[in-house]
């Protein structure tokens, strides 16, 4: 590292690179790059429920607990919260009751709505501000008040929470309360949602409530866990409301207002988005422990530390992968993913099916992170299909049965993530993803209807095994064995675009290797979801990517009462089983437990015989970060993650002067050849200036 | 000419009106206010209530063109073309389907597109009519004839080819300039270099190219071989006579695409990571914003028809005897 340092000296000669995207204040400066690719929509708490608005609004806002940053399997602590709740069952579990402790003496980040003078402002004044952070600033005390107003604002009639549905069901009160508030919205009015009690919320003291659950419900507590119980204080939401705010964007959906390490300085989602440290916060250690092997890996280094470390977040909007990753090489972004079409360019995988980086990677000390997704991509049938779908006759349940199950065993997905996906993803053996409770692992893991286990690990069934319940299906070599007409199957799927002709021809072997045809539906992503939510596709290709890491949040997708096609739920199969489900009411309000663990094994059980998916592969994910961050450690669950996080401004600074230095021999290049180009049309120019008139 | 402007106005409406419903029904063609609504309100637990709840606060809750349960006017007046229409002629944009407001994410991005184009653009047509020029001059000679297949090898390359061989050679090889990204004010400019650079060179075999053969043209004119029968040297002829009389075509085709320019580039503004209209149409169309597609769809228009205008106007700046009626 010395001698890459002493070389960069000797190139640079201590000059600035030409190439640095950022301001010139900044440079050396305790500041974190990163790249946006899909502009947020929306960063109020209430609505927000993406990836890419997460990444914004989870440094901002504080629920009352977070997910451990090193801990596996995920584990909830406290964060602002003095502890996790306990569920308490009123009624004999016909109600619960969560208390939530806050920690006294957290304060807000500075904010124009904590200044009295700021909540009735003169339209002239609001014309000329630039940004909200140009008026005075204050700040207050979190209470209790500000996690119930945000309760209720689930239930505001002019947003569109997406959990509204769902808490509606437990949280008591709130489906009439949404009611209510629309009987008390008026037009162009703020609704101050403290004149509204809801019933199921109830404030003890100033720093602590309690909510009232229909039911048991122990899921909620990781729904505590995400912005959508986070605090927001009643003065933001006035403050925004003031005339003329909307027209310059400034909206509480814009510009959050939190108590946590960041604060959101300069809001642009079409170029750039800006996070500051937080003034008033508090300070939270990094820390003590993590699982095996995060000491070794330098992860405990800053153990006990008071966080953040980073000053400042700098999101620049890369729309196009090529710029991104080259900036990324070049040290102008501190971590990337790692695009398809540059795989092969950072990773190298061995014969093994090791990853590890390639030597381009290793010289300039990049590190390579990865996990596995707690997300299932797969293939499903639509039970309400009349060829491959469940049916009440017994004798055709099986025969539909069998061919699901041929399927399922013809489908190589080895083969497609080794071909499609660089080897980045984890072949399913039923619905849940690694480190979820209640997922097995060795042999017990095993899907016996697809793989075998043979010399410790999981082979595929070969094909033969398929063949043969095809024909107890009644298509032997793929034909109606009464009729004789070959069996033609419909998947659809969402096309991106003649690349996926590869893809298509990849699926077609599949179910050529059974003599089956298929025929690919591609259409857009809403007809595709139309058709879903009509019940009219046969097979078709879709994914679930967890909210929390409790298996209700998998084997729920295959829960009778979901179904797409009867109740619009996220049963997108339509898959009906009676033992299933029965056996899914009474796992989804039980603790993690042996009882649990065995009731999750028999749901696994029936859903592996019943085949209702084609259990298709859990993603991995492989990010890159450079030799000077430290503490990157990939969650699945939370992106609360960069208060965590520290950048070594010196090694970075001196390695991007290494990287970058500026090539000037192809200016005096342009130079000569505009010479070269211009000198003998000037000198033909002149010649033809000088010349006589030509002899006729 | 007060006359003929405010007649060209006039004449321009129903085009308008023409356009927003041709924009309109292709819209929703393809895409159904269901499907705005989902495309919204995010994949995950978005129920039928939510779906109805977001259509019926926008307005998408009514009837496309024609409203059959309503009475009298309101059969026109309450669908869902009048209503997101009939504003527009006033320029008030509304709100994109993400709540932020249009007009001033447009007068926000306008900056940035124009940092780019006028630039490309101004460089560009100097590069073009000088390069165009310099052939007409050597016009049948070796000089014309390698020109003239320079042009047409340039011509013949994608824009996204300059685009990401500049990216590789310029800010990747050399690191000149960053790849991507932008900032206001001078620290602009540093950013724009490279897209002005590759927006001028691959317009050149084109523009090169057209202009040649303008110049040609005139240059097979009577009062050109008169020129030069006076003894006025080559470069006279063709500076002060040549390119004056073949200012017309150039206006038509130059004049006509200035207003457009605010549009920004779609492509460019996409690799070159620069927040202008470009980029801002380009995200509503993925993001099915019905609202900004409308908007911008629109704003093309009108520029478009206020270039033609100019272009008329110019007509009689360069040449006197061109009058309105």
């Amino acid at each position: 590292m010395r001698a890459l340092l002493f070389l960069s000296f000797l190139l640079t000669g201590c000059g600035e690179v030409w190439n640095d995207p950022y301001p010139v204040a900044d440079r050396g400066r305790n500041v974190m790059y990163s790249a946006f690719t899909e502009r947020p929509k929306h960063l109020d708490p209430a609505q927000s429920y993406t990836e890419d608005e997460a990444r914004f609004t989870q440094q901002v806002y504080e629920p009352p607990l977070q997910y451990h940053y090193l801990k596996r399997p995920y584990e909830l602590i406290p964060l602002t919260a003095q502890e996790v709740p306990k569920a308490l069952e009123l009624e004999g579990g016909k109600y619960t009751q969560y208390t939530i402790r806050i920690r006294p003496g957290i304060h807000y980040q500075p904010h124009p709505g904590f200044v009295a003078a700021n909540l009735d402002l003169e339209r002239k004044i609001t014309d000329r501000l630039r940004s909200p952070y140009d008026l005075p600033l204050g700040t207050r005390e979190l209470t209790a008040d500000d996690y119930i107003y945000q309760i209720k604002r689930l239930a505001h009639p002019r947003l569109h929470s997406p959990i509204f549905g769902l808490m509606s069901e437990y949280i008591v009160g709130l489906k009439e309360y949404a009611a209510r508030l629309q009987q008390a919205e008026k037009p162009g009015r703020w609704l101050d949602l403290r004149d509204h009690p809801l019933e199921g919320v109830e404030r003890l003291d100033a720093h602590t409530y309690r909510v009232k659950l229909k039911g048991r419900y122990p899921q909620f507590a990781y729904w505590l866990a995400m912005p959508f119980f986070a605090p927001v204080p009643w003065e933001a939401e006035k403050f925004f409301q003031q005339v003329g705010m909307a027209e310059k964007n400034f909206t509480l959906d814009w510009w959050p207002v939190g108590t946590g390490a960041y604060m959101l300085t300069e809001n642009d989602p079409n170029a750039r988005m800006r996070l500051d440290r937080n003034p008033n916060f508090r300070g939270e250690p990094y820390p003590l422990v993590g699982e095996a092997g995060d000491a070794a890996s330098g992860l405990l280094a800053d153990a006990g530390k008071t966080m953040p470390f980073i000053d400042r977040v700098v999101f620049s909007r890369e729309k196009e992968s090529i710029p991104y990753w080259n900036k990324f090489l070049q040290g102008y972004f501190d971590a990337s993913a790692i695009p398809s079409d540059t795989f092969d360019q950072a990773v190298r995988v061995s014969i093994e099916g090791e990853s590890g980086l390639t030597a381009q990677m290793e010289q300039r000390e990049i590190r390579l992170r990865t996990s596995v997704d707690t997300t299932i991509l797969y293939l499903g049938f639509n039970w309400l299909d009349s060829v491959v779908g469940g049916h009440t006759d017994a004798h055709a349940a099986q025969r539909a049965r069998k061919l699901r199950q041929a399927i399922s065993i013809a489908v190589d997905w080895e083969e497609f993530i080794a071909i499609f996906l660089n080897g980045r993803g984890l072949v399913a053996h039923d619905p849940l993803a690694p480190g979820i409770f209640g997922q097995r692992e060795g042999r017990d893991g095993v899907n016996p209807v697809t793989h075998d286990w043979n010399n410790g690990k999981p082979e595929r069934r070969p094909i033969a095994a398929a063949r043969q319940l095809l024909a107890e299906a009644g298509y032997p070599d793929g034909r109606d064995a009464k009729t004789g007409i070959p069996l033609v199957l419909y998947l659809d799927t969402v096309g991106r675009g003649p690349g996926d002709k590869p893809r298509f021809d990849w699926w077609r072997r599949q179910f050529a290797k059974l003599s089956i045809q298929l025929e690919i539906r591609d259409s857009d992503w809403n007809r595709f979801q139309e058709k879903i939510r009509k019940g009219s596709q046969q097979l078709y290709i879709l994914g679930w990517n967890a909210d929390y890491p409790d298996p209700e949040n998998f084997l729920f997708l295959l829960h009778g009462a979901q179904a797409r096609a009867t109740t619009q739920g996220e049963n997108t199969s339509n898959y009906v089983n009676a033992e299933f489900d029965a056996l899914f009411e009474r796992m989804k309000n039980i603790a993690n437990s042996p009882d649990r663990q065995q009731l999750i094994e028999r749901m696994v059980d029936i859903a592996r015989h019943d085949a209702p998916w084609v259990w298709g592969y859990h993603p991995k994910s492989y990010g890159l970060t450079h030799a000077w961050m430290q503490n990157g450690k990939p969650n699945n669950m939370a992106r609360n993650n960069i208060k965590y996080l520290r950048v070594d401004v010196d090694q970075r600074s001196a390695l991007r002067r290494a990287w970058n230095p500026t090539v000037l021999w192809p200016l005096a290049l342009v130079v000569l050849l505009l010479i070269a180009i211009a000198a003998p049309a000037f000198l033909g120019y002149r010649r033809r200036e000088r010349a006589a008139a030509k002899p006729t | 000419m007060l006359a003929y402007i405010i007649r060209r106005v006039l004449y321009a409406m129903p085009i308008l009106i023409g356009i927003n419903l041709l924009t309109f029904a292709l819209f929703f063609v393809v895409n159904t206010p269901d499907d705005m609504a989902r495309m919204q309100l995010g994949q995950k637990r978005v129920t039928p209530e939510a779906i109805q709840k977001w259509k019926a606060e926008r307005g998408y809750d009514k009837p496309l063109l024609w409203n059959e349960q309503a009475a009298g006017a309101d059969k026109i007046t309450r669908t869902i073309f009048f209503e997101k229409s009939i504003k527009l002629f006033v320029f008030d944009f509304g709100r994109a389907e993400d709540n932020r407001d249009i007009a001033n994410e447009i007068r926000v991005r306008m900056w940035p597109s124009l940092a780019l184009a006028i630039p490309a653009f101004l460089v560009g047509l100097a590069v073009n009519i000088t390069f165009a020029l310099g052939m007409a001059f050597f016009r049948a000679s070796y000089l014309d004839l390698w020109g003239v297949v320079l042009c047409v090898a340039m011509m013949s390359v994608s824009a996204l080819f300059y685009i990401i061989g500049g990216q590789y050679l310029v800010a990747k090889l050399w690191h000149l300039v960053p790849i991507s990204g932008y900032q206001s004010g001078l620290e602009a400019a540093k950013f724009v270099v490279l897209p002005v650079l590759i927006g001028v060179i691959s317009g050149l075999g084109s523009g090169s190219r057209w202009y040649r053969t303008l110049f040609l043209e005139e240059m097979g004119k009577d009062y050109v071989r008169t020129a030069r029968a006076k003894g006025l040297a080559e470069s006279v002829v063709l500076f002060r006579h040549v390119l004056q009389n073949a200012m017309i075509p150039i206006l038509t085709g130059v004049v006509a695409v200035i207003p457009l320019l605010f549009m920004g580039s779609l492509i460019s503004e996409s690799f070159f990571g620069i927040p202008g209209l470009g980029s801002y149409t380009i995200d509503a169309i993925q993001a099915q914003d019905f609202a900004v597609v409308r908007a911008m769809v629109y704003m093309g228009s009108v520029l478009y028809i206020v270039g033609l205008l100019l272009t008329d106007i110019s007509y009689t700046l360069v040449d006197p005897r061109v009058r309105f009626a």
